[in-house]
């Protein structure tokens, strides 16, 4: 394990990459009998699920292994309750509650309806990239800003206050930052979204926030608008982000399965899944707590117990796909965790599925020729944040 | 073959419809709505896709 700043705990096992892949201890976990111990982000002890199998099982059953009871970040003493709206802190029936709010807003209908505008804000970003390069920087030119901008007019968060929070969020996920430092910058962005929450409550506007205002200005406490907000806002642009900066540099490397997503029509949804799966950008699901003895598996797991399950380990076990490690998007779409499973099953996924539907296929037909623009050894990945990704792709073309 | 639905149980990813989109829809809130309650031969494959890849365990394929 490496240490990076001080005060910080060490990077979790379970964060720790080889490139795409999660690191070889990681792998041969899921050979392993039983569950091996780790530890969490928070530096507590905690036993690590590898196995398709198990990780569905226990995301699965929000009965047995709950959501809530895991450490805190240290907060600032600000009067809001850093939980109240996160779906992923909550359990049934308390996330049902949530939760029924939200999905009518990210039905696949309701998401088709956003295409044309998100075929629009792709565009734009290739036509400034085409305008500024070749060189470019393909994450800070098109992987972060079209999710970003997709997020924000979905909200309802002016896209001028990006670099405020885009900071904000990156330093929210970076586990090598002390502890301290994450909690301040969580208050940060609670008084952030606290002020567009009571503008919208004020002055309701088309947006999602406005709708909840409207709709359920009755039944949400501020504080758990302010909480949805966030999530939806981390949630939203930090992910997709990654998935189209590691994916577009994993069908590089690949030109036969890129000229596929290229020229194919029909091969671009279940190349998706395939990069999904392949990527796992989100290295774990929230950390659950065994509510009472139980097995995972056959395992014996103890009341009180910390889970953390791998999504790429899971996402790589051989008795789930076949050749596991291999990236192949004319695979017969295997069913994966990337987006987790059971109740708390990404609640974007559709807008995650169409935003990379337009854009990846979009990207490589206006450059044919993008390529890397420095040898693949050098490319930096991220690492030590809860979501992978690269800390920049340089590209030309 | 038939297919069972439980609305409760459904938290409304949307995966079903992604993945057979001539049998399953979602209603405006998001829960699911099976459109080919006896899906025909041809849609089994989807369906079973959809089945597996439901993450709240909402979808069964029963036999009749
Ligand atoms: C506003 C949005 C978010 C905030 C403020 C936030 C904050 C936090 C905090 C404070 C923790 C520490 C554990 C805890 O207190 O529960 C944490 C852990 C975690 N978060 Fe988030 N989070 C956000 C969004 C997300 C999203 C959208 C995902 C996944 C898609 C995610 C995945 C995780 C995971 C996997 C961990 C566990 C890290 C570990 O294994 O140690 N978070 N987050
Ligand atoms: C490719 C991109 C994405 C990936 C890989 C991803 C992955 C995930 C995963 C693994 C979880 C479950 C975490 C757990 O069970 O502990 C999750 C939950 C969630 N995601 Fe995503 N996500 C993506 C995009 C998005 C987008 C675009 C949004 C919002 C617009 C979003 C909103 C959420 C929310 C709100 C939850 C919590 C749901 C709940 O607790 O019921 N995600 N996501
Ligand atoms: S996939 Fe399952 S949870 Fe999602 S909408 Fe369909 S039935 Fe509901």
């Amino acid at each position: 394990m490496s240490t990076s700043t001080d005060g910080a705990p060490p990077v979790p096992r379970h964060m720790q990459r080889d490139r795409f892949a999660p690191v070889p201890e990681t792998q041969a976990a899921r050979d392993e009998a039983g569950l091996i111990a780790i530890r969490t982000g928070f530096g507590t002890p905690a036993r690590l699920v590898t196995r398709y199998a198990d990780v569905r099982e226990v995301l699965g059953d929000a009965e047995r292994f709950t959501n809530t009871g895991l450490p805190r970040l240290p907060m600032p003493e600000d009067g809001i309750d850093p939980r109240a709206g996160n779906l992923l802190a909550t359990d049934p029936p308390e996330h049902t509650r949530l939760r029924r709010l939200l999905t009518g807003e990210f039905t696949v209908k309701r998401i088709r309806r956003l295409e044309p505008r998100i075929v629009e804000i792709v565009d734009d970003h290739l036509d400034a990239m085409a305008a500024a390069g070749p060189p470019a920087d393909l994450v800070s030119v098109f992987a972060l800003p079209v999710p970003s901008l997709v997020i924000c007019e979905l909200l309802g968060v002016p896209y001028d206050d990006r670099a405020e929070f885009q900071g904000r969020a990156a330093r929210q996920v970076d586990l090598s930052l002390p502890l301290e430092e994450r909690g301040r910058v969580a208050a940060e962005s609670r008084t952030y979204m606290g002020e567009l929450v009571d503008r919208a409550r004020t002055e309701p506007g088309d947006d999602m926030l406005g709708m909840l205002v409207r709709e359920h200005g009755d039944d949400l406490a501020r504080s758990e608008l302010i909480g949805i907000a966030s999530l939806l806002l981390i949630a939203g642009h930090e992910t997709t982000a990654n998935m189209l900066g590691l994916g577009t540099l994993a069908l590089l490397r690949a030109p036969e399965q890129l000229a596929l997503v290229r020229d194919e029509p029909g091969a671009v949804a279940p190349a998706i899944e395939e990069l999904l799966r392949f990527l796992s950008v989100v290295h774990s699901g929230i950390p659950r707590t065994v509510r009472h003895d139980t097995t995972v598996g056959d395992v014996p797991v103890a009341a009180g117990e910390v889970l953390v399950l791998s999504l790429p380990a899971a996402n790589r076990d051989p008795a789930a796909v076949e050749h596991p490690d291999d990236l192949d998007v004319t695979r017969t779409i295997a069913p994966h965790v990337a987006f987790g499973h059971g109740v708390h099953h990404c609640l974007g996924a559709p807008l995650a599925r169409a935003e990379m539907a337009v854009a990846f296929p979009a990207l490589f037909r206006r450059f044919p020729t993008l390529a890397p623009g420095i040898p693949f050894e050098e490319i930096e990945f991220r690492s030590a944040t809860i979501v992978h990704g690269l800390r920049a792709l340089p590209v030309t073309w | 073959m038939h297919i069972q639905a439980d609305r409760e149980a459904c938290i409304g990813a949307g995966n079903c419809v992604l993945a057979a989109e001539d049998v399953f829809d979602q209603d405006d809130d998001a829960v699911v709505l099976v459109l080919e309650e006896e899906p025909s031969a041809d849609q089994v494959g989807e369906v079973r896709n959809a089945v597996a890849q439901c993450p709240s365990g909402a979808l069964k394929l029963v036999d009749d």
